[in-house]
């Protein structure tokens, strides 16, 4: 067996309050493209991020061609041969691209730069790539899929060992990734070593010669493609092994139809270029409709389409019977929806206002900004929802970024129940949350279907989906693959439509 | 003995404010005032004298309100433009216009003083809303935005005066930054009065609620609903108010339109009464008394170098300290190389930028996110 | 139709201006395009100009430095009691510009090791500055030396008929060379473009992100004590209490000059035009006669903000080039 190209044994490492990787082993040989995978939180991101220096390790060890590294800093591993390329491809959008390419390392001659030396070395570079570009052009001038490849080109002028891609085709079409493969290929044969970070199911199959997959910080296993089927692998992903799912099965919320033929969400051919493939999707009063898929699927696209963050470029969205277009969330609050996003951190808490503050701030948005919610309103609304969803703080004004992230959580759904939506949009409601709490979210959202709500259930854990569901609609890469119904529903058989579903592409 | 007895009473009362206010953020602004007092308590003889002439009160703490309502009132409009995460530059020239129009209207055009002040603080109040404008409608940076008025806006306050300083008699405008009421400075009355108003836009409704969530979290705010627009065009215009009416008490005060110095670098003063008053620049949680107090602060500060005979062009340097202090406490930066300096002091001067995860956003939105 | 690389638009927008300008000028006013008023526009604009690069740099890099006008000022009383008092001009010269850099510096290492707003520390540094120089005097002293009553007037150069090109303007055009010279041909100057553009990504890319920040404000110290020197050949007088508000002039130079304010994009040449834009504005309106010089201010708030929309607009549609990729 050839020494490994880079070979990492028994990594962890920890941040306060949680294990981002436990012991964690990985191998790459040289001309190899080895995927890297696993669900939120896995670690993946952890792992590179200490293997290139940006975090110090806690324990373990790495060697690159046989020789013992520790680099303390990207710059530093980026000596040593190991180059990233982030998903923002982290580069200088107003400098050409020649520049880009050279940042840091311009060829000078008594300290005065060689533009015409740059220009040569950057045509060079891309030339490894089989790209030939206008390198004088500003960076931002071009498409993402070039501003990648000129991040590559880059990664691989500092050094060439080894690449590490960090979701390269999230943002990329079809056309793209085929011409961004074709040239990782023509790099792996040249002897490169190459770490594919993805969730993309479909582009693993197609560029990648094995697999490690991660989950909770630990590895899972290293497979070699060709030998593991697609179902495996989800199953890997998502932590259930295919034969245990029906044991592990829970009893499923009570399906009596408590739904009415009224339809409160009907999405038509709703679509985004480059962020969602065109989908329907219908929600009735008193429904809760799952929406289930691996991470990047387009879950959350789907939502942020349908509370009107981001615009859609196609399709039509009808709220009752009514057609409406949302130009921001106060259109779609005002039509009666209601979102809690996926990251609460980001979009969802005002950190440093209190308790009743977060609570009572979407109903008060939508009385606008003068008539003003009498005080003791809004302790009497905020006293009755932190009894209700049993939330634990200390008092109502208690700062909200004191609070553990399953009673923020709760907090936002009280927010949200306090407007009294039609629609509740739920994304990720139970992440990052205790188990107790789970339960009671779960609890809240059939008290809210047996009020005639319609609720879109977003989670990547399956048997959450499965117990709430009425139907599930799956998605995948960005498209929907499957909607299954009452009596189609089960964990084993979200996992299959995930993985094998739909498998021939349809006209790009 | 009059004297210590007033004082003694003062302290008693500053005291029991203090107590009061233990465990609140606005403590150390109150803090810091007494500490200059209680500094000027012993150092300075005579400041803390009062004498009673003709019904009205004088004394050098008199002097000190009556001097700093121009920046108390600018804090006032400047706090909540600063608590949604911006900035105004131009109430300094706003100051000088809105002394121009009342000026001119009151002595070249004849017109009776309340419809000079009427009209100069509908202008001021349309300079806001020029910002609120750029800021919230078009997008524009609020350093930007407001620099192009702090810039035009003197020219068009030497436009309406025609370069001319204009003075005025009329006993209207002249007991606006002179008069007494009660025994008091009229000025402080101002301030009283914009400070309620201030209150009962932001307090009882729901503005200030929504003021400090945009500064805290515009995103956030947005996806609640937020209407971000409406809130930031607000602030800006009322911040075009308050610096209006400073105008008129700046002209008020020495009896002219001096379109070139009025409010000269007053909009600085303005921020660090706010900053002081405990409002981060950040945007947030704002304390409109805080700043009002912080605008007392550095009209103490002045004050007590002017009368220690510091003279007023150098009172600025310890204006800048207070700047620095100010900001190195607020900085988390600061704050977390002083608690790691009893440890090996060689990595004090490290940046901790590159240590910290949260600082490399190479994380990716949506479903993308990992821990 | 001529391909023009983009990023040089703002810079064509400025030349665009500049020309405008001076087109009206002359025809409005027939002395008005003869060598010696450019000349004297140089001279007028020296140590406006001067500082002028120093916050070009500090720009770039995203950053912004108040403290120029006060700088020039102090550095001017600071020259002019040092010759007072019997110094040798060069070395009163050298102090001002090292007391410049260092200053500079200073606030420098405040922004980036405590995480401060440069607003806020250039703002202290504006008051610091401004007090010192009353320390070092309370009134205006004129300078009476030698080298700068005899010499300094043989310095300048006959570049046409009736127009000599005096040291100042040298200065400036010197300043305007060398600030070039590093912007576009160093690696320093690049990782300030790098840093005004994306700070992350300049970090993730390994550019040495302190070093570079501490010196773009010692570099625009330094550029403002030398903003002052020339000042002082300027008004041969130091004056603590003069140039009040230049910052703004200087900050107006360097956006009209098509320079971002958030930073990444811009070029000294730019600033260069700006400046002299400035200039032939307050020529016009002083040729003019019955306008009076607020117009200055009023004509240089439109065209900057002509300026700020003309950069919203430029921007917002490259980010949503960006995305269309997506």
């Amino acid at each position: 067996m050839a020494t490994p190209l880079l070979e990492i044994i028994g990594l962890t490492k920890g941040f306060p309050g949680v294990k981002a990787l436990d012991a964690v082993d990985f191998a790459l040989q040289p001309g190899e493209i080895h995927a890297l995978m696993g669900e939120n939180g896995a670690g993946k991101s952890t792992l590179i991020k200490v293997l290139t220096g940006v975090f110090p390790r806690d324990l373990g060890e790495s060697r690159l061609e046989g020789q013992l590294i520790a680099p303390r800093s990207p710059g530093e591993a980026e000596s040593l041969g190991i180059s990233t390329v982030y998903q923002e491809v982290n580069l200088i959008p107003h400098l050409s691209v020649a520049e880009n390419i050279c940042l840091g390392r311009q060829p000078t001659c008594f300290g005065i730069i060689r533009w015409g030396a740059i220009a040569r070395r950057a045509r060079a570079a891309l030339a490894r790539l089989d790209l030939s570009l206008d390198v004088s052009r500003q960076l931002s001038s071009y498409s993402i899929a070039i501003q990648q490849l000129v991040a590559i080109a880059r990664a691989l002028d500092i050094s060439a060992k080894l690449l590490i891609l960090d979701e390269p085709t999230s943002s990329l079409d079809r056309m793209e990734v085929e011409e961004l493969f074709k040239k990782l290929r023509k790099l792996r044969d040249g002897g490169l070593g190459i770490i594919f970070i993805t969730h993309f199911l479909d582009q693993v199959y197609e560029i990648s010669d094995s697999i490690t997959v991660l989950r909770n910080g630990c590895r899972v296993g290293c497979f070699a493609t060709k030998d593991l089927p697609r179902i495996n692998l989800v199953s890997h992903m998502i932590g259930k092994a295919v034969q245990q799912v029906e044991a592990l099965e829970q009893k499923r919320a009570s399906t009596a139809s408590i739904r009415s033929e009224a339809p409160i969400l009907e999405a038509r051919g709703l679509g985004r270029k480059g962020f969602l493939q065109p989908l329907d999707l219908d929600v009735r009063s008193g429904e809760v409709v799952g929406l289930a898929g691996l991470l990047g699927s387009g879950r959350t696209e789907t939502a942020r389409l349908l509370f009107g963050v981001d615009r859609p470029d196609q399709g039509t969205i009808r709220i009752g019977y009514q057609a409406v277009r949302f130009n921001s969330p106060r259109a779609a609050i005002r039509c009666g929806i209601a979102l809690t996003p996926e990251d609460r951190k980001v979009a969802g808490i005002i950190p440093n206002l209190t308790v009743r503050e977060n609570i009572v701030l979407a109903l008060q948005a939508s009385r606008g900004s003068w008539r003003r919610l009498p005080v003791a309103e809004q302790e009497k609304l905020a006293d009755r929802f932190i009894h209700a969803l049993d939330i634990k703080t200390p008092n109502r004004e208690q700062v909200i970024r004191n609070l553990s992230g399953g009673n923020q959580q709760k907090v936002l759904l009280a927010r949200w129940l306090a407007t009294e939506p039609r629609l509740f949009v739920l994304d990720e409601p139970t992440r990052g949350i205790d188990v107790g709490a789970k339960a009671e979210v779960e609890k809240l959202i059939q008290s809210l279907r047996q009020e005639g709500l319609g609720v879109l259930f977003i989670s990547s854990e399956l048997e959450e989906v499965v117990r709430q569901s009425q139907r599930v609609v799956v998605l995948r890469d960005r498209r929907k693959v499957d909607e299954l119904t009452e009596g189609e529903i089960s964990a084993e058989a979200i996992m299959h439509s995930i993985a094998t579903h739909n498998l021939e592409r349809p006209a790009a | 003995m009059i004297d210590w007895i007033s004082d003694l009473l003062f302290w008693i009362v500053f005291g029991s404010i203090l107590f009061f206010l233990r465990g609140k953020r606005i403590f150390w602004t109150v803090g810091a005032l007494g500490l200059l007092l209680l500094f000027n308590q012993f150092f300075t003889p005579g400041f803390f004298h009062i004498q009673l002439l003709d019904g009205h009160l004088y004394g050098s703490r008199i002097d000190v309100l009556n001097q700093g309502a121009k920046v108390m009132l600018l804090s006032l409009g400047m706090v909540l433009v600063i608590a949604t995460g911006g900035v105004d530059l131009s109430v300094g020239a706003v100051m000088a216009i809105a002394a121009a129009v009342s000026s001119r209207l009151l002595v070249t055009e004849h017109q009776p003083a309340g419809v000079a002040i009427a009209i100069a603080l509908v202008v001021s109040v349309l300079a806001g809303a020029w910002n609120g404008m750029l800021v919230a409608g078009f997008g524009i940076q609020p350093i930007v935005a407001t620099l192009v008025l702090m810039v035009a806006g003197r020219g068009v306050a030497q436009l309406i005066t025609e370069g001319q300083i204009i003075n005025f008699l009329d006993p209207t405008m002249v007991y606006l930054g002179n008069g007494h009421l009660f025994g008091l400075p009229f000025t402080l009355t101002l301030v009283l009065l914009m400070l309620l108003l201030a209150f009962f836009l932001v307090r009882r409704t729901a503005l200030g609620l929504f003021i400090e969530s945009v500064g805290d979290n515009d995103e956030a705010s947005r996806y609640s609903g937020i209407n971000a627009r409406q809130v930031k065009f607000l602030v800006y215009t009322f911040s075009g108010l308050c610096a209006g009416l400073a105008g008129l008490v700046a002209c008020s005060n020495i009896k002219s339109a001096d379109a070139n110095n009025i409010g000269l670098y007053l909009e600085l003063d303005a921020i660090l009464a706010v900053v002081v008053g405990g409002t981060s620049l950040q945007g947030g949680r704002f304390y409109l008394i805080g700043a009002v107090v912080g605008g007392l602060f550095i009209q103490t500060l002045t004050t007590t170098l002017y009368a220690r005979n510091v003279s007023s062009d150098i009172s600025p340097v310890p204006k800048a300290l207070v700047i620095i202090a100010v900001c190195l406490f607020q900085s988390e930066s600061f704050r977390a190389r002083l608690s790691r300096s009893v440890r090996p002091p060689g990595r004090i001067l490290k940046p901790l930028a590159s240590r910290t995860p949260q600082n490399l956003s190479t994380v990716t939105p949506h479903d993308s996110r990992e821990s | 139709m001529i391909r023009v690389n983009p990023k040089y638009i703002p810079l064509l927008a400025t030349a665009v201006v500049l020309l405008a300008v001076f087109g009206t000028g002359s025809q409005l006013y027939p002395n008005f395009g003869t060598p010696r008023v450019l000349v004297n526009l140089l001279n007028d604009s020296a140590f406006v100009g001067v500082a002028a690069v120093g916050e070009s740099f500090v720009i770039l890099s995203g950053g912004i430095d108040l403290s120029v006008g006060s700088m020039v000022a102090f550095v001017g009383i600071l020259i002019a009691k040092l010759l007072q008092v019997g110094c040798d001009p060069f070395v009163a010269m050298g102090i001002a510009v090292s007391v410049g850099t260092v200053s500079g510096a200073v606030m420098g290492c405040l922004i980036y090791f405590f995480d401060l707003p440069p607003f806020l520390v250039t703002l202290a540094g504006l008051f610091c500055l401004r007090g010192l120089g009353f320390v070092i005097n309370p009134e205006s002293i004129g300078i009476d030396h030698p080298f700068y009553s005899q010499v300094l007037p043989q310095l300048s150069i006959l570049v046409a008929p009736k127009a000599v090109l005096p040291f100042t303007a040298m200065c400036f055009l010197a300043s305007v060379i060398v600030g070039t010279l590093l912007a576009s041909f160093t690696r320093f100057g690049r990782n300030v473009y790098a840093i005004g553009s994306n700070e992350n990504s300049a970090r993730l890319m390994g550019l040495p992100i302190g070093r570079t920040k501490i010196t773009t404000y010692a570099l625009a110290g330094c550029f403002s004590a030398l903003g002052g020197v020339v000042a002082t050949f300027y008004m041969q007088s130091g004056n603590p209490a003069s140039f009040v508000g230049l910052e703004l002039d200087a900050i107006a130079s360097v956006v009209i000059g098509g320079t971002l304010l958030t930073g990444g994009v811009g070029f000294i040449p730019g600033t260069l035009m700006g400046v002299l834009i400035l200039g032939l504005i307050q020529q016009i309106i002083i040729f003019n006669g019955t306008l009076n010089s607020w117009w200055t201010k009023i004509v240089i708030g439109a065209l900057l903000l002509v300026f700020i929309v003309l950069q919203k607009l430029i921007s917002h549609r490259g980010e949503r080039g960006a995305i269309a990729g997506r």
